[in-house]
C-alpha cells in the first residue's frame, strides 16, 4: 500500500461559503487543565514508561457482562430471591428444617433448588453469550506502533493509553483517539458516528497542524508528546485538553477526538494517540444499564400472586383459629379429651395449655402447607417458555431479511407477550420507515410530467384496488406481495424511467431547450463533490444530503454528467443537442447562496462558457412560486398541479427556476454580498439573507423534481394492517416539518383532505422576540402560543364531533418543548389522542423519549418504539417495548432495543402473529397455572378441615413437591410454547384479532378469577366426591377399607388426571408434543408411583406398594378416577360449548371459519372478515375510501 | 418431531443458502407449522361427547349400584348400649375404672344370606387418626429392624420408659391400639373369627419386622389401649398392623377379622363384646360391622348414583344442545352479539 501518497481533494469545509474556518479553540476551560476534573496526562508513544505507569489507566478491555465468575452465585441468587414468591419459598424452605414443617425438608427444598437452578442456568447462559460478544470485540486487532516506526497489529484489549495506532478505512476506532494525521494533506478525516448519535452524515475531524506532517509509519519513531486533558466523562461533544509537542502547548478540541464505536470513512488511514481506553471511553461512559422491563402481564401476575398470598394467609388464619380452639379443648382442667393425642404431655406445637402459641406456630406451618397455592414453578416456566418463544421469533423465516442476511432477533425474552398488547407505535422515520435513500423518480418539465417510476405508496394503493399501475404492470392478489417486480434500475438514487427523455431522446421533445436547462441546473446547482474512479472512469458522488446526490445522479443518467469540481468551477459532460456529440462544458461558479431551513432554497450564480451569468435556483414550492417572474411562466399552473400530485404520492418536490443576470447587476450584488459575508456583527446571517433575497427574484420556471424518500418495502401495507388492528402510529422524527409531512403522505398516515392541525412557533411575534434575545419573554410568549394552538386544535376536534373527518397533528420540536411541560402535556396528550395521526418533527432524542413517556404514562397503554439510530435509544428504552431496526449499519439502537428486526414491515408479523400468539400463550399458561394450583390447594385445605386443621396432608411428601415440577408443568409449558388459537395466516387476515391483546381480554381480572373459580369448584368436587366414595366401606373385594395412603394416592391421581384433561380441553392445538406432554404427564405419575412405591418403605413411607398392591387391583380406584374427572370437567366443557356457540370471542369466530367456512355459511365468513376490516382513519385503505368518497362527491356535484 | 417437516416449498432456499448465512433453517417445528389436530367445540363434538359420556356412565352406574346393592351389611352401634344404666351419666368413669365389668352382649340378625367371607369391622367415629401429631408418632425403622429399637424419633411422649429403655413399638398410634374384642356365636355355637389376611401383605412382609418383639409396651403409668404379647413378633401382630395403617378421615372402619362361612338369612348372631376402648372421653362412637364385599368393595351407593346422575345430566345436556342448535341459529350479527370489543 502506498502510504506516502496523499490525496488532494476538495472538502466540504471549503465549499461552504457561509462557514468561516474553524471555530476558535480558546475557551476558558483550557485554563482548568491540570486542575480537578482535568487531570489526565497521556504520554504519547511511551505507554510503558514510568511516567505513564503511575497513572495506571485501565486497559482497553471492555466487559458488558452482568456477572463474573466470582459474583455469579451471590448476585444471581440475590436476583432470584428478589421475587416475592421465590423469597417466600426460600423462607418456607428454611422453615421446613424446623419441626414446624408439615413435610420433610428435602421434599420442600428440592423443587426450590430445581426452580432456582434452572433460572440461574438461564441467566448464566445469557451472560455467557454476552461474554462471547465481549471476547469478539476485545480480540479485534488494530495496528499499533511498536517502536522504531514499526506498526504491528495487536488485539484491542491490549491497547494502552499513550499508544499510537493506525486505523484504516472502514475500521472502527478501538478507543478514544487523538487524531494526529491522516492520509489527507490537511490532516482531515471523515468519521461516521452512526453508532454514537445515529446521524448518518459524515463528520469532519481535523488534526492539529503541528502533527499533520506525521504521515508515515517511520515518522513515529521518535514522536513524543504529552497530552493533558479532562477526565473520562460521558459528554460526547466536548473535549478539553492541550498537547505539549516540540516544547509548545497546543489547545485541543473535540475536533481532534475520534471516539470509540465510530468508524473511519472515505479516508485511507489515520494516525492517532490513545487517550481514553476501555470503560473510560466516552461511549462506554454513556452506556447505562438498559432499564429492565417487565411486561404488563407479568406485573399483573404479581398482583394475582399477592392476591393468592392474601388467600393463603386467610386460609392459614382460619385453620389456625380452628386448630387453636380444638387444641385448647383437648385439655380442660387436667381432663383430656382426645387422650390418644396425649395433650397432657405435648410439645409446644400441640400444647393445649399454650394453645395461643400453638395456634400461632400452626399458622406458620399452615403457611408452608398452603404454599401449593402459589405455583412455585410459574416463574421458571414462564422463563423457559419465553426463551423458546424468542427462539421461534428468531427462527421465523418470514422475518428474515435476505439482502442484509439478518433474521429477527429477540434480545430480551421478557416482553414477548407485551408484543400482543401494543396500543401505540412510536416510530422513527429515517432508516425505519424509509431506507434513507432518495430516488429521483419523477419530474415535471415545461408543464409535462415525466417519469414512470412507481412509488411504494402507489404500489400499495394499486394492490388494494387491484387496478393496473400506470406502466401497465398489474398487481393483483392479496398475499403475493413478493411477486412485485422490483422496478428499481439498480442505480442508487435513481428510479426514473421514461423513454421520452432518456437516452438523449429529450432533444425531440417539444420544449427541449427547457429540458436542457432543467438538467443543467440539476447538474450544476449543488454542493456535491464528484469522485472519479481512475480505472473505470465512473463518477461517484459525495453529497451532504441524499437528495442532492439523487439530483446529480439523475442528471448524469440523463446525459449531463457532472465530473469535476474545483474551487471555482463545475465541469460537465453533456450532450450538445445540435451536434449530438458529448462535449465538455465548464461553468464558473461565481457565488453559492446556501440552503437553510428558513430560506428553503439554494442558488448558485454561474458564468457559462459563453459568458452569460445565470442564477440557478431550486427550492420548495412555497418560496419559489412567489419569486417567479410575472411573465413567461406559461406552465406554472400545470406544474402546480403536478406538484400536488407528487406530494400526494408522498414525494419530495422542488421547483427549479433560473434567471439571467447582467454583469452589472451581478457586480452590484457581489459587492454587497461580500460585505455581508465579511461582517462581524451578530446579525451577519440575516444580512447575507437579505442580500441574497435581492437577487433571487423574477425567476423563470423550468419545472419541478420529485424525489422519493424511499420507503422501505411494504411499509404502507404494514401500516395499513397495523391500523386495521387498531394500533395507533405516531411518527417522531428529527427531520424538517416538510419532510415529515411528505413521509406522512407517503405512508398514508396523512392524506389530502385530512384536517392538519399544525403547532409551531413560526409566527412573526416569536421571531421578533427571538431576535431581541430576551429569553424570559420568549419563553413566556412561546408557551402561550403553543397553549393557544393546542386549545384551538382541541376546539376544532370538538367542533367536528365524532364525524368521519380525520385530524392529523403535526408539531415541531420547538413547540414540543413547551407542549411537554408539566402543565401543558396533558392537554397536548388529549389533543394528540383525538387525532388519527401524530407527527412530531424536529424532535431531539430527548423529546422522543419524553413523548414516549407521555404516551406511556398518560394512556396507561402499551407503547412500542421503533427506531434505528442512536438518537432513538432514549425512546426505545423509555417505551414498553423497543424495537431496533438492524438493517442499517449502526448498532446502537439494536443494542438498546428489546427486539431487533431488519425491516419495518416485519413489525406486522411480529405483532399480529408472534405478539398475538405469545400474549395468548403466556396468559393462558398463567391462568392455567393458577387453576391447577388452586385445585391442588383446595383439596389440601378441605382435607385439613377433616383432620382438625392439624396441618397433616393426605398426600405423600414427594407427591406434594413433584406436583408442580413434574406431573403438571410440562403440558403448561407446551401450551405456552406451541398453542395457536388461529394460524399465522388467519392472524394476518383478520388483524382485528389483535385487539384481544390490546384490550387485555385474555388476562382480565374476570378471566383470572373465573379460572380461579373453576379451580375452586374442581377442588371441591374432587375432595367431596372422593370423601363420599371412599368413606368407611371396603375398597376392594378383599375387605380392606380405605386408609390414609389409599385416600391420598387416589385423590392425587384424580387431581393429576383432572388438571391434565382440563389442559386438553383448554388448548385448541394438538401437536405430537402436546399429546406427549399431557398424556405423558399422566403416565409419568403412574410410573413414578410404581417406582417410588418399589423402593424400601422407610423412604417411600405411605407410597410403599400402594399402587401395585392396593390401587391397581381395585375397580373402585379406576371407576372413581373416571367419575370424578368427568364430573369436574363437565361444567367447564358446557361453559365452553355455550360460549363457543353463542358468545364467541373473535378468535372463536375465526376458528369457526377455519372449520366450516368453506363448506357452509360463506356469508358468515364474509361477515367476520368485514368486521375485521373496520373503518380506520389512517393507512392506504382509509385513503382509498376517502378518495372514493371524494370522487363520489365530485360526480354528484356535477 | 419434525421428521415430516423437511423442506417443503421453500426447499430450494435451504440448499442455496450459504453456510455462513444467518437465514433460519426451514423446519415445520421452527416455523410453528407442525401438523396439528385443531379441534373446536362444534355442535357434533359437543353433542357427541355428551351422548358418549351418557352411554358410558349410565351402564357403569347401574353395574356399580347393583354391585353395591348385593353387599349385605350389618351395623350395630354399641358404645351407648354397653354402658350399664348406672353409669349412663358418667361413662368415662365407667370405662376408666378397673373394677367395672366391661363385658357386654348383643345380638345381630342377618337380614339376607351372606356369602363367606364375611368381614368383621370395628367402626370408630370422631377419632382423628389423621391428626398430624398422631400420624407422625411412629418410627418405621424401629418397627422394621431389630437393631433399631433405640430409634424412637418422633414417638414422644411414648418413646422411652423411664430407666428401662425404648418402648417397642413406640409412639401414640401403637400406644392407642384398639382393644375391644368380639366373640360371635350362633345358637351358642361359637363362630370362628379368622385374623388371616386382615393385614396388608406388604406391611407384614416389609414394614413390620419378623424379629422385632414388643418391649416395654403399655408399661408406663398411663395405659392407652391394647397390650401386646411380647413373644409374638410385630409382623404377626395383625391387629397392630391394621391399626397402624391410619385412617384418612375421622370416621373409619378397620378390619377385625373374617368369618369364613356363609351366614343364612334371619340367623341370630349373638356377640359378646369386651367394651374396653375409651371413646367416651372424646365423644366418639363405636360400631360393630359385618359385611360382605363385591367387586366394587363394600356397601356404598354414592359411586353408582353419581355415575347415573352424571350420565343423566349428560344426556339431558345433549338433548338441550340438540334443541338449542336446531332452534337457535348461531349468533353472528352485530345486533345480537354486542361487539366483541367493549
Amino acid at each position: 500500500m502506498a502510504h506516502g501518497r496523499r490525496k488532494k481533494k476538495l472538502h466540504f469545509s471549503k465549499i461552504y461559503t457561509f462557514h468561516c474556518g474553524k471555530a476558535s479553540l480558546e475557551h476558558d476551560e483550557h485554563s482548568q487543565i491540570g486542575g480537578p476534573g482535568f487531570s489526565r496526562v497521556v504520554f504519547c508513544n511511551e505507554p510503558e514508561s514510568f511516567d505513564s505507569s503511575i497513572h495506571n489507566y485501565p486497559n482497553n478491555y471492555v466487559s458488558t457482562t452482568k456477572y463474573t465468575l466470582a459474583t455469579f452465585i451471590p448476585k444471581s441468587l440475590f436476583e432470584q430471591f428478589r421475587r416475592v414468591a421465590n423469597f417466600y419459598f426460600l423462607v418456607t424452605g428454611i422453615l421446613s428444617f424446623t419441626p414446624l414443617a408439615p413435610y420433610t425438608a428435602v421434599s420442600a427444598i428440592v423443587p426450590l433448588i430445581f426452580v432456582i437452578g434452572v433460572s440461574m442456568l438461564k441467566e448464566g447462559i445469557e451472560d455467557w453469550r454476552r461474554k462471547q460478544q465481549d471476547i469478539e470485540v476485545n480480540n479485534r486487532t488494530v495496528k499499533v506502533h511498536r517502536g522504531n516506526g514499526v506498526f504491528e497489529p495487536i488485539e484491542w484489549r491490549h491497547l494502552k493509553v499513550g499508544n499510537i495506532v493506525k486505523v484504516e478505512k472502514d475500521d472502527f476506532f478501538p478507543a478514544d483517539l487523538l487524531l494526529l494525521s491522516s492520509s489527507y494533506e490537511d490532516a482531515v478525516c471523515y468519521v461516521e458516528t452512526m453508532n454514537l448519535d445515529g446521524e448518518t452524515n459524515l463528520k469532519l475531524k481535523q488534526a492539529l497542524e503541528v502533527t499533520s506532517s506525521l504521515v508515515e509509519d517511520s515518522h513515529f519513531k521518535d514522536f513524543k508528546a504529552t497530552i493533558r486533558c479532562e477526565d473520562p466523562n460521558a459528554n460526547l461533544y466536548t473535549f478539553v485538553g492541550s498537547m505539549d509537542y516540540e516544547e509548545q502547548q497546543h489547545p485541543l478540541s473535540p475536533q481532534q477526538l475520534l471516539l470509540r464505536a465510530s468508524k473511519l470513512r472515505n479516508t485511507d488511514y489515520v494516525y492517532g494517540a490513545v487517550v481514553f481506553t476501555g470503560h473510560d471511553t466516552k461511549v462506554m461512559q454513556n452506556a447505562t444499564d438498559p432499564p429492565s422491563k417487565r411486561s404488563r402481564v407479568e406485573r399483573k401476575m404479581d398482583k394475582v400472586i399477592y392476591f393468592l398470598f392474601a388467600v393463603l394467609f386467610l386460609m392459614a388464619f382460619v385453620g389456625s383459629v380452628v386448630f387453636g380452639v380444638t387444641t385448647n379443648k383437648d385439655l380442660k382442667n387436667g381432663i383430656m379429651k382426645r387422650w390418644y393425642l396425649r395433650p397432657d404431655d405435648s410439645k409446644v406445637f400441640f400444647d393445649p395449655k399454650k394453645s395461643t402459641i400453638a395456634a400461632f406456630l400452626h399458622f406458620l406451618t399452615a403457611l408452608m402447607l398452603y404454599s401449593y397455592l402459589i405455583p412455585i414453578s410459574l416463574y421458571v416456566s414462564i422463563e423457559i417458555v419465553k426463551v423458546l418463544q424468542s427462539h421461534f421469533i428468531n427462527q421465523d423465516i418470514e422475518m428474515y431479511y435476505e439482502e442484509a442476511d439478518k433474521p429477527a432477533h429477540a434480545r430480551t425474552s421478557n416482553l414477548n407477550e407485551e408484543l400482543g398488547q401494543v396500543d401505540t407505535i412510536l416510530s422513527d422515520k429515517t432508516g425505519t420507515l424509509t431506507c434513507n435513500s432518495m430516488e429521483f423518480i419523477k419530474c415535471s418539465v415545461a408543464g409535462t410530467a415525466y417519469g414512470r417510476g412507481i412509488t411504494e405508496v402507489e404500489r400499495a394503493m394499486a394492490k388494494k384496488t387491484g387496478s393496473p399501475l400506470p406502466n401497465g404492470v398489474v398487481i393483483g392478489g392479496e398475499e403475493n406481495g413478493e411477486n412485485v417486480t422490483e422496478t428499481s434500475s439498480g442505480i442508487k438514487g435513481f428510479n426514473f424511467t421514461d423513454e421520452r427523455i432518456m437516452n438523449g431522446n429529450w432533444v425531440n421533445e417539444p420544449h427541449s431547450d427547457v429540458i436542457q436547462k432543467f438538467f443543467q441546473l440539476l447538474a450544476v446547482c449543488h454542493t456535491v463533490i464528484p469522485e472519479v474512479d481512475e480505472e473505470s472512469g465512473n463518477v461517484s458522488y459525495e453529497a451532504e444530503s441524499p437528495d442532492e446526490a439523487a439530483f446529480v445522479v439523475a442528471a448524469r443518467e440523463l446525459g449531463f454528467e457532472f465530473y469535476k469540481r474545483t474551487q471555482t468551477t463545475v465541469s460537465l459532460h453533456e450532450l450538445d443537442p445540435i451536434s449530438g456529440q458529448k462535449i465538455e462544458r465548464e461553468y464558473k461558479i461565481l457565488s453559492i447562496l446556501e440552503f437553510n431551513s428558513t430560506r428553503k432554497r439554494m442558488s448558485v450564480i454561474v458564468q457559462t462558457e459563453e459568458g452569460k451569468i445565470l442564477l440557478l435556483s431550486k427550492g420548495a414550492d412555497s418560496v419559489m412560486f412567489p419569486r417567479l417572474a410575472r411573465t413567461g411562466n406559461d406552465f406554472e399552473e400545470k406544474t402546480r398541479e403536478h406538484i400536488h400530485d407528487y406530494a400526494d404520492a408522498g414525494l419530495r418536490t422542488l421547483i427549479l427556476a433560473y434567471r439571467e443576470i447582467d454583469e452589472e447587476e451581478f457586480q452590484n450584488f457581489n459587492e454587497r454580498f461580500n460585505t455581508a459575508r465579511n461582517a462581524v456583527s451578530a446579525d451577519r446571517e440575516t444580512l447575507i439573507e437579505e442580500v441574497a433575497e435581492t437577487i433571487e427574484k423574477d425567476l423563470i420556471l423550468l419545472g419541478a423534481t420529485a424525489v422519493e424518500d424511499k420507503l422501505q418495502r411494504g411499509v404502507p401495507e404494514c401500516i395499513d394492517k397495523l391500523a386495521q388492528a387498531g394500533i395507533k402510529i405516531w411518527v417522531l422524527t428529527g427531520d424538517k416539518m416538510e419532510t415529515a409531512i411528505n413521509i406522512g403522505f407517503a405512508c398514508s398516515l396523512l392524506r389530502q383532505g385530512m384536517e392538519q392541525i399544525m403547532i409551531n412557533l413560526d409566527t412573526p411575534e416569536i421571531k421578533t422576540l427571538e431576535k431581541l434575545d430576551d429569553k424570559k419573554a420568549l419563553t413566556k410568549a412561546s408557551k402561550e402560543c403553543v397553549l393557544k394552538q393546542i386549545n384551538d386544535g382541541k376546539a376544532q376536534l370538538a367542533a367536528s364531533g365524532a364525524g368521519s373527518e380525520a385530524f392529523a397533528l403535526i408539531i415541531d420540536g420547538k413547540s414540543l418543548a413547551y407542549a411537554l411541560e408539566d402543565d401543558v402535556k396533558n392537554l397536548f396528550l388529549e389533543l394528540a389522542i383525538g387525532c388519527a395521526s401524530v407527527i412530531c418533527c424536529r424532535s431531539s432524542p430527548k423529546q422522543k423519549a419524553l413523548v414516549t413517556r407521555l404516551v406511556k404514562d398518560g394512556t396507561k397503554r402499551t407503547t412500542l418504539a421503533i427506531g434505528d439510530g442512536a438518537n432513538d435509544v432514549g425512546m426505545l428504552q423509555e417505551a414498553d417495548i423497543g424495537i431496533g431496526i438492524s438493517g442499517a449499519e449502526g448498532m446502537q439502537a439494536v443494542m438498546s432495543s428489546d427486539i431487533a428486526i431488519a425491516q419495518f414491515r416485519y413489525l406486522e408479523r411480529l405483532l399480529l402473529v408472534h405478539g398475538h400468539w405469545c400474549y395468548r400463550r403466556i396468559t393462558s399458561m398463567i391462568c392455567y397455572f393458577f387453576y391447577k394450583n388452586i385445585v391442588f390447594g383446595v383439596t389440601l385445605f378441605l382435607f385439613e378441615a377433616y383432620a382438625s386443621f392439624s396441618a397433616q396432608t393426605s398426600y405423600n411428601d414427594w407427591f406434594l413437591s413433584l406436583y408442580n415440577v413434574f406431573f403438571t408443568s410440562l403440558p403448561a409449558i407446551a401450551l405456552g410454547v406451541f398453542d395457536q388459537d388461529v394460524s399465522a395466516r388467519f392472524c394476518l387476515r383478520f388483524p382485528l384479532l389483535y385487539q384481544e391483546g390490546v384490550q387485555n381480554f385474555l388476562f382480565s381480572w374476570l378471566r383470572i378469577l373465573s379460572w380461579m373459580f373453576n379451580g375452586v369448584c374442581s377442588g371441591v368436587i374432587v375432595f367431596f366426591f372422593c370423601k363420599k366414595a371412599l368413606s368407611h366401606q371396603a375398597f376392594n373385594d378383599d375387605g380392606h377399607p380405605v386408609d390414609f395412603q389409599i385416600f391420598g394416592a387416589t385423590m392425587y391421581t384424580i387431581v393429576v388426571w383432572l388438571v391434565n384433561c382440563q389442559m386438553a380441553l383448554f388448548i385448541s392445538y394438538f401437536t405430537l408434543i402436546q399429546h406427549i406432554f399431557i398424556w405423558g404427564g399422566i403416565a409419568l405419575w403412574y410410573i413414578f408411583l410404581m417406582v417410588y412405591g418399589a423402593i424400601n418403605p422407610i423412604t417411600s413411607t405411605t407410597a410403599y406398594q400402594v399402587f401395585i398392591e392396593e390401587l391397581a387391583p381395585a375397580p373402585m380406584y379406576w371407576l372413581l378416577t373416571l367419575f370424578v374427572v368427568a364430573s369436574a370437567l363437565i361444567p367447564y366443557f358446557t361453559y365452553s360449548a355455550v360460549q363457543m356457540r353463542f358468545f364467541p370471542m373473535y378468535h372463536n369466530m375465526i376458528q369457526w371459519i377455519r372449520v366450516e367456512g368453506r363448506i357452509e355459511d360463506p356469508e358468515y365468513c364474509q361477515m367476520v372478515r368485514q368486521r375485521s376490516i373496520r373503518a380506520t382513519t389512517v393507512g392506504p385503505t382509509a385513503r382509498l375510501v376517502a378518495s372514493r368518497r371524494e370522487r363520489h362527491r365530485q360526480t354528484q356535484s356535477i | 418431531m419434525n421428521s415430516s417437516g423437511g423442506a417443503r416449498k421453500e426447499g430450494g432456499s435451504e440448499s442455496s443458502s450459504k453456510k455462513s448465512s444467518k437465514k433460519p433453517k426451514y423446519s415445520r417445528f421452527t416455523q410453528q407449522e407442525l401438523p396439528a389436530w385443531k379441534p373446536i367445540l362444534t355442535p357434533s363434538w359437543v353433542i357427541g361427547t355428551f351422548i358418549g359420556v351418557a352411554l358410558v356412565f349410565i351402564p357403569i352406574g347401574l353395574a356399580t349400584l347393583s354391585a353395591s346393592g348385593r353387599v349385605v351389611e350389618i351395623i350395630q352401634q354399641y358404645d351407648e348400649d354397653c354402658v350399664p344404666p348406672s353409669y349412663k351419666s358418667n361413662r368415662v368413669a365407667y370405662i376408666e375404672s378397673n373394677s367395672t365389668n366391661k363385658t357386654c352382649s348383643t345380638s345381630l340378625i342377618v337380614p339376607k344370606p351372606m356369602k363367606a367371607p364375611v368381614y368383621v369391622y370395628y367402626q370408630l367415629e370422631n377419632f382423628y387418626q389423621n391428626h398430624r401429631r398422631y400420624v407422625k408418632s411412629r418410627n418405621d425403622k424401629q418397627l422394621r429392624f431389630k437393631d433399631s429399637a433405640n430409634s424412637t424419633k418422633g414417638c414422644d411422649p411414648e418413646a422411652t420408659l423411664n430407666n428401662t429403655g425404648p418402648i417397642v413399638p413406640c409412639g401414640l398410634i401403637a400406644w392407642s391400639l384398639f382393644n375391644d374384642t368380639y366373640k360371635f356365636s350362633i345358637n351358642s355355637k361359637s363362630l370362628q373369627v379368622s385374623k388371616k389376611g386382615i393385614a396388608w401383605e406388604s406391611d407384614q412382609k416389609h414394614k413390620f419386622g419378623s424379629d422385632v418383639y414388643p418391649k416395654n409396651f403399655q408399661s408406663g403409668p398411663f395405659i392407652g389401649g391394647a397390650k401386646l404379647n411380647s413373644s409374638i413378633p410385630l409382623s404377626e401382630q395383625v391387629d397392630l398392623i391394621v391399626w397402624m395403617r391410619t385412617a384418612a378421615l375421622p370416621n373409619f372402619r378397620k378390619l377385625y377379622g373374617k368369618i369364613e362361612r356363609d351366614l343364612d338369612a334371619n340367623q341370630n348372631i349373638s356377640v359378646i363384646i369386651q367394651n374396653n376402648y375409651n371413646t367416651y372421653r372424646f365423644g366418639g362412637r363405636k360400631r360393630l360391622v359385618l359385611s360382605t364385599t363385591s367387586w366394587i368393595g363394600g356397601k356404598n351407593e354414592f359411586l353408582g348414583v353419581g355415575y347415573l346422575a352424571v350420565g343423566g345430566i349428560s344426556l339431558f345436556l345433549a338433548l338441550g344442545f340438540i334443541l338449542v342448535y336446531i332452534f337457535k341459529p348461531r349468533v353472528v350479527a352485530n345486533s345480537e352479539c354486542p361487539s366483541v370489543w367493549s
